[in-house]
């Protein structure tokens, strides 16, 4: 009975710590910064897990051990206290050298995670903002200047420098698999330097409650090759596609003539907001609201005609649009590749 | 026994504590579309005509969400350009209630909605309904027409002074650290 127990027990462990593999954890690391964390946190673990048990032996054998029947309970005994003496002071030294040696371990993993972006090449300024993230890549000629929102690629297998701050509440940037999280401080930067080891689609979240849609402010780090990378921010910095078809078209003049263009930036319109995400190449992102909603043409038009049902409280307002107004701003967008 | 029903009491009152403040973020479209027009002046002759009132001027007047709202697009869609946090600048000070078109939600929503002579713009087809109600119950509370307790703060940067944690304390005041 106890061995089927025991089994159960085992695979129940087994199973949870398969649930930590592949998507967002920090138990499936896939860079240098991450391998470094995952190791601390395994190291951590198994050595406090070892004191506990021996803590644990120590206290149960005695108790299950019959005490000797004394002639003079009452007697001292100097041998006896000498050798108790003793061993409590193995035990404190014990303790003090394994703290000692853990703070040590955990400075000097700090160490290398401040020294993953020294030679970093790429500068990225992430801005979060209820609840979705401003992407920004530096360069020092100004018309390379890039900005996105929520999907950040990245150039895989080389450092990349994060700039993290905020503009309304304090949010923090957590991608699991590549490094720990970091807050973002409205009027203070921190930063974050990290590195994909290979190329894939890493998945981040909020890591700091920012309000009431905390949960759906998801991030995507993007990890492609260089080449992939370069045309990828080359094809970026052009303006949008002007539409073609006619459904398009009217999209576009109801987008310039409607409220989206208040808050949002088209590259090439005379829309220029810059308090929402930029929708230049809205099309070209795998997800739309921060990580909410798969792109696609029926997500796009749901989350213009409902914001307020799919994400209660975020900052996009209801427009009322007519149907056939709702379809034509949909062309127009998914156009915007 | 008595003892046990307060045990049972307690827990019941804690989670009733739990309730969440209702906002209202979907256009209430039963409380009509913001559309009536708003006389300029009271001034009618024959004697003075009743002023329009709206369903939702009661509905976002003093409402502390709608006015934090309100202070936000009050920044995003740049009323600083003109009116400087309030102040007055290109366009009039809104520190008062002693206003050109009238200081009611009512007039206030027109103003931003349909525009008014020399300077002020109409938003009516760039800003939604309701949106422009919560930009109207800001700018009321500006000049302390709403009550201090529903109202929106000043921002830090516009305070005179830093924050009392943030003060020096007695000891060392007016001695250099």
């Amino acid at each position: 009975m106890t061995r089927v127990a025991s089994m159960a027990l085992a695979t129940a462990g087994a199973l949870l710590l398969q649930g930590c593999a592949g998507w967002q954890s920090a138990l499936d690391p896939k860079g240098p910064a991450a391998s470094e964390l995952a190791w601390l946190i395994w190291f951590f673990t198994g050595l406090s897990a070892l004191v506990w048990v021996l803590v644990m032996i120590a206290l149960v054998v005695p108790l299950m051990m019959r005490s000797r029947a004394q002639a003079e309970p009452l007697a001292i005994d100097a041998g006896a206290d000498g050798r108790k003496l003793r061993v409590v002071m193995t035990a404190v030294g014990l303790t003090a050298l394994i703290l000692v040696g853990l703070t040590l371990l955990s400075f000097f993993a700090n160490r290398t995670l401040a020294a993953i972006g020294s030679d970093a090449s790429l500068t990225i300024r992430v801005t979060g903002h209820q609840w979705w993230w401003e992407v920004r890549y530096e360069d020092a000629t100004p018309s390379r200047i890039l900005t996105t929102a929520n999907e950040i690629h990245i150039p895989a297998g080389e450092p990349v420098r994060l700039l993290l701050t905020s503009t309304d509440v304090i949010h923090s940037f957590w991608i699991p698999s590549l490094s720990g999280k970091l807050d973002l401080i409205p009027g203070h930067m921190n930063v974050l330097d990290l590195k994909a080891d290979k190329p894939g689609v890493y998945r981040g979240q909020c890591a700091e409650f920012c309000g009431a849609q905390h949960a759906n402010m998801g991030t995507f780090i993007i990890a492609e090759p260089r080449a992939k990378f370069d045309a990828w921010w080359n094809d970026q910095l052009q303006p949008a596609a002007a539409p073609t078809a006619d459904e398009a078209k009217a999209g576009e003049e109801l987008f310039l003539k409607r409220p989206c263009v208040m808050c949002h930036r088209i590259g090439g319109t005379p829309a220029g907001g810059t308090v929402a995400p930029d929708l230049t190449h809205l099309a070209s992102r795998q997800t739309l609201a921060a990580g909410t909603l798969t792109m696609s043409r029926g997500n796009l038009a749901a989350w213009i005609a409902d914001p307020q049902g799919i994400k209660p409280g975020s900052h996009m307002p209801v427009v009322e649009l007519s149907g056939d107004e709702l379809n034509a701003v949909v062309a127009y967008l998914e156009g915007l590749k | 026994m008595r003892a046990a029903v307060a045990m049972l009491l307690f827990p019941i009152l804690v989670l009733a504590a739990c309730q969440r403040e209702e906002r209202d973020t979907r256009p209430q479209s039963a409380l009509g579309s913001g559309e009536q027009p708003t006389p300029v002046t009271t001034l009618e002759p024959g004697g003075q005509r009743a002023s329009a009132s709206d369903n939702k001027a009661a509905s976002f007047e003093a409402n502390a969400f709608h006015m934090s709202e309100g202070k936000r697009l009050f920044g995003w869609f740049n009323c600083s350009g003109c009116h400087a946090n309030g102040g007055g600048g290109m366009g009039p000070a809104l520190m008062d209630e002693k206003w050109i078109y009238g200081s009611s939600m009512e007039s206030i929503h027109a103003t931003i909605r349909d525009g008014r002579p020399n300077g002020m713009p109409r938003f009516g087809d760039k800003i939604p309904d309701d949106q422009i109600w919560e930009l109207a119950a800001f700018v009321r509370s500006l000049g302390g027409n709403a009550p201090s307790s529903a109202a929106p703060q000043r921002n830090d940067d516009m305070m005179v002074h830093p924050s009392e944690n943030r003060l020096p304390d007695a000891a060392t005041l007016g001695k250099s650290p």
